[in-house]
């Protein structure tokens, strides 16, 4: 019986071409068109002869390196014929059933740098790749937090919408605390504790009461929202100084690493909740896939029953899962205030639905999850630093980018995306 | 290790579903439970395992009595399960499922996952398995799923296994090498509850046979008993156990499908290349394990899915590419295989249901408006044809029996001039009494000249009503064999093997249930002599 086992061979073992899929044409066709309107745009109705400026690094970097002049019709053009050799591979890799593997990550890479090269043609001040590069992490930051949060959730089989509410509780509740005791960090021990108490609400109506999640989670975010509203008029206006004027989080270098050049000081010279973040990122992605709790919080959230029949302890767990996931995305809200920025209304501002958006592009892991935030961090930065230097496309369009492509990677075209079996479910 | 049930009692507000049940299980015995669908065995076994509380009654391991809250307290007391439904996470690979809950773990709680795969190999080994620890359960066809499902219950040391309807979805060839699995396991001193709803398997496998009716024990029964004798002590009066029809008599009507293909969300073929023809007046059943295309092939044909080549067609009409709506008025009767997600709806009243396809027309819509008298004294009067067991045709159609609610699909289906009868799993989960009613009019409508297709995972049923059988492995059909096939060809043909090859092998290595009916045959013709 073990042939059986693989749906794609005949009885006699021999590979049954019918019983395949066929073949799909759709990726390399889509890199195809886009790499014909690239060349139109990027190329052809460039005008000849400008510069693009990239600046590599800052005056107070170790390294320094010289601002790069690229002329701009001649780099798009290379970067195109690289874009169609992809193209081109993607082509040879469908016809032969290979995996595309990387070459649509590639492709958009060079996309977009020719891009880049494109928009910042002719523009004196250049295209200041490291201040680019440390607002993405910026900007990243809360969403990888408040995605790590909704894969714990998820993965055990509780839908957590309310990330939004949680990102602005723990954000409100860091502001406070700090400012109230002058101390940064204390600030950050406090900020976990407001998103895991939204979480609680979460699980116990969730769980115990079996209420719809995603419902629980949208009235939950509307609370917090009406709650840190009022609080904020009421509370922290009449004693701005002593309650709404959190002290500046200090960064530190990472001696060695961050000399790296371009990359070195976005990534290493940082506060403790980016340090922080890459412990958590690395600890959940080995703990979910290679521990027990994590085997026995992935059979949960696929097949609870299955895992009840085996002694496990399917509500306690998901208790667990939710209250611990909610923690995170409530210190992930600190990094809306780290900068010693005050509390205002609706500082998350939507980032919470984002950070869900990147957890499903992610495929509810937490390594995949970090990169899509990072993802739609760069967007976000891009379209700030755009927008200061001056582009020719208006910026607002830009930044919908990102979530386009997310509504296309959730409805499937991007391979498949298979949620947990049982989330939304209550047990028993 | 020794188990006795002392007066467990089980009731689910007014239902009583274990009425003061005793029983013992001593080790190295089958002791096989034997009870129609919904006689109280699987509540039983629940009790058993954990899962529910017993409202009375004491469960003792080796006279010493115990409680169970949960699973897990059962499972250290030596009991392993294998559910009806598999108890087994898809996307996780077969060690992995089985070191659930007793994870071997390493520092920091890591798994270590080739001592997970080392337990795996070792059971394998000593049962002859063939299990490869790192396969998705996915993918593993569902007899061996099974197997990891024994695998699971016996590396947690079980002395109990308790094994719910095991032999369900299996081919007879799978049943055998289950069976030699069960001896093997009985020889090396385990005790293994048997519960099942098959004569024939008791009869060949059980050491001691206990029958339960309506929640209580009826009595006891031996291997040598009669599947007669045993039938009228499992439904509590005598039944007859075959399906009485006459020869097929062919009438007019015709259905042909042709090169019929069907494809699945990521595009992989689930109907590939089908085609047959069923003639007025005989019943075409379609055999296989499930999910081998059937439940794709009846929604093409019904319009609820597109097929992307081949042609369906009723007395030389095309019904590919129409609604749902027209294929229905075109004449064809159509019982889902899941009644209470696909055939009803749960909360409607039993006469909403009853003419939910016909609810927008006369005689039960005037204009707008439906004529309510009309529906309320039509659907008594199919109740009443239908012997639907209801207290008003008010009642909301949930709180009906399985089979009762099955009646009403038919009563729907069938209550209009037909010219195609498709019916899916019709006896799926129903009681002896029910499936006697379904099948004589299944039979009914094929001897009024209806082409009737019958789509079944049950051998049993299969050989009972069809006329011929088209075998199903898949999404093509293996073969179309006469309705007198052997049961071991029909078993090799839903493994995927030709028909010609089928009977040679299934002459040249009967199973043993085909052994056991063979002596059983000759004791019955020696006897009037």
């Amino acid at each position: 019986m073990s042939q059986l086992a693989n749906p794609r061979l005949t009885p006699d073992g021999l590979l049954d071409e019918k019983a395949m899929a066929p073949v799909s044409w759709r990726t390399p066709i889509i890199l195809g068109v886009i790499s014909i309107v690239g060349l139109l745009a990027f190329v052809i109705f460039t005008h000849p002869g400008r510069i693009s400026r990239i600046v590599v690094s800052r005056s107070a970097d170790a390294i320094q390196i010289g601002t790069l002049h690229l002329p701009s019709q001649g780099s798009a053009l290379v970067l195109l014929v690289v874009a169609f050799g992809l193209t081109g591979l993607s082509f040879w890799a469908t016809l032969n059933r290979r995996r595309l593997g990387v070459i649509p990550i590639a492709f958009g890479i060079v996309m977009l740098f020719a891009f880049l090269i494109w928009a910042v043609a002719g523009n004196t001040g250049g295209l200041p790749l490291p201040l680019l590069l440390s607002t993405t992490i910026t900007a990243a930051v809360p969403l990888v937090f408040g995605a790590l949060a909704g894969v714990l959730c998820e993965r055990s089989g509780i839908i957590n919408i309310a990330i939004e509410g949680q990102l602005l509780a723990g954000a409100f509740l860091c502001v406070v605390v700090s400012s109230a005791t002058g101390n940064p960090y204390i600030g950050l021990i406090a900020a976990p504790i407001a998103g895991a108490l939204v979480g609680l609400l979460l699980a116990v109506f969730s769980i115990k009461y079996r209420v719809d999640q995603i419902i629980v989670g949208v009235v939950l975010n509307v609370l917090v929202l009406g709650l840190t509203n009022y609080l904020f008029s009421t509370v922290l206006t009449q004693n701005p100084q002593g309650l709404n004027n959190p002290p500046r989080m200090p960064s530190f270098a990472i001696p060695g690493l961050s000399e790296i050049p371009v990359i070195g000081p976005a990534l290493f010279n940082q506060t403790v909740i980016v340090y922080v973040m890459y412990v958590v990122v690395a600890v959940l992605q080995v703990m979910l896939f290679r521990s027990r709790w994590g085997l026995r919080v992935r059979a949960v959230g696929e097949h609870p029953k299955a895992a009840d029949t085996v002694g496990i302890k399917v509500n306690r767990t998901r208790y667990r899962n939710v209250v611990l996931g909610s923690a995170i995305a409530g210190f992930g809200g600190s990094a809306f205030v780290a900068a010693a920025l005050p509390f205002t209304k609706e500082v998350s501002a939507g980032r919470g639905y984002i950070a869900l958006a990147a957890m499903i592009l992610g495929r509810w892991s937490p390594t995949g999850a970090l990169a899509a935030a990072l993802l739609f961090g760069f967007a976000d930065s891009l379209n700030r630093v755009l927008g200061n230097i001056g582009s020719p496309v208006p910026y607002e369009l830009l930044a919908m980018l990102p979530y386009l492509a997310t509504i296309f990677a959730v409805a499937g075209l991007v391979g498949r995306i298979r949620p947990p079996a049982a989330e939304g479910k209550p047990y028993p | 290790m020794k188990l006795e049930l002392r007066g467990i009692t089980k009731r689910f507000g007014d239902l009583v579903a274990n009425d003061r049940i005793d029983l013992t299980f001593e080790p190295g015995r089958i002791h096989a439970l034997l009870g129609e669908n919904g006689a109280g065995k699987s509540t039983l076994m629940n009790v058993l395992y954990g899962l529910y509380t017993p409202d009375e009654g004491q469960i003792l391991v080796n006279s010493e009595p115990v409680e169970f809250a949960g699973p897990g307290q059962a499972m250290a007391a030596g009991i392993g399960m294998v559910h009806q439904h598999f108890m087994l996470v898809p996307v996780f690979t077969v060690a992995e499922n089985v070191v659930l809950g007793h994870e071997p773990t390493g520092p920091l709680g890591l798994i270590g996952l080739d001592r997970a795969r080392a337990l795996v190999r070792d059971i394998s080994a000593r049962f002859g398995f063939d299990v490869d620890p790192d396969a998705l359960i996915e993918d593993l066809p569902v007899g061996v799923q099974q197997r990891v499902e024994i695998i699971k219950a016996l590396s947690r040391d079980a002395e109990v296994l308790i094994l719910d309807e095991p032999t369900a979805v299996l081919t007879p060839q799978e049943t055998d090498e289950l069976i030699e699995i069960m001896r093997q396991l009985r020889d090396a001193g385990t005790s293994i509850v048997f519960i099942t709803h098959k004569l024939r398997e008791v009869r060949a496998i059980a050491d001691e046979i206990t029958v339960i009716r309506r929640g209580k024990v009826v009595g006891t029964a031996t291997a040598q008993d009669t599947e007669a004798e045993l039938a009228s002590l499992m439904v509590g009066r005598a039944v007859s156990l075959g399906v009485e029809k006459a020869p097929a008599q062919l009438a007019d009507g015709e259905f042909t499908v042709s090169g019929l293909v069907v494809t699945d969300a990521v595009g992989r073929r689930v109907v590939d290349d089908v085609g047959f023809t069923v003639r007025g007046g005989e019943v075409l059943a379609i055999a296989g394990v499930q999910g081998n295309g059937q439940t794709e092939l009846t929604e093409a044909i019904l319009g609820l899915r597109t097929p992307i080549a081949g042609s369906i067609v009723l007395d030389g009409t095309e019904l590919t590419g129409l609604s749902v709506n027209d294929v229905l008025d075109s004449g064809v009767g159509f019982v889902p295989e899941d009644r209470s997600t696909d055939g009803l709806i749960g909360s409607f009243s039993v006469a909403e249901n009853i003419i939910l396809d016909q609810h927008d027309r006369p005689p039960y819509a005037r204009g707008i408006a439906m004529d309510l008298r009309v529906v309320r004294e039509r659907s008594e009067a199919f109740v009443e044809e239908f012997d639907v067991r209801t207290p008003s045709v008010e009642a909301p159609i949930s709180t009906l029996s399985g089979g009762n609610q099955q009646k009403v699909v038919l009563a729907r289906e069938m209550s209009r001039p037909l010219k195609l009868f498709i019916a899916s799993q019709p006896t799926r989960g129903l009681d002896v009494g029910s499936i006697e009613f379904v099948h004589k009019r299944i039979v009914a409508e094929r001897d009024h000249g209806t082409p009737v297709i019958i789509v079944s995972t049950e051998l049993d049923e299969v050989m009972a009503l069809a006329d011929r059988i088209a075998v199903m492995y898949r999404g093509k059909i293996i073969g179309i064999v006469g309705g007198d096939v052997d049961r071991d060809v029909l078993g090799l043909m839903m493994a995927g093997v030709a028909p010609e090859s089928a009977e040679q092998e299934a002459a040249e290595h009967p199973t043993l249930l085909h052994e056991a009916d063979v002596i059983a045959d000759d004791q019955q013709s020696e006897e009037p002599s």
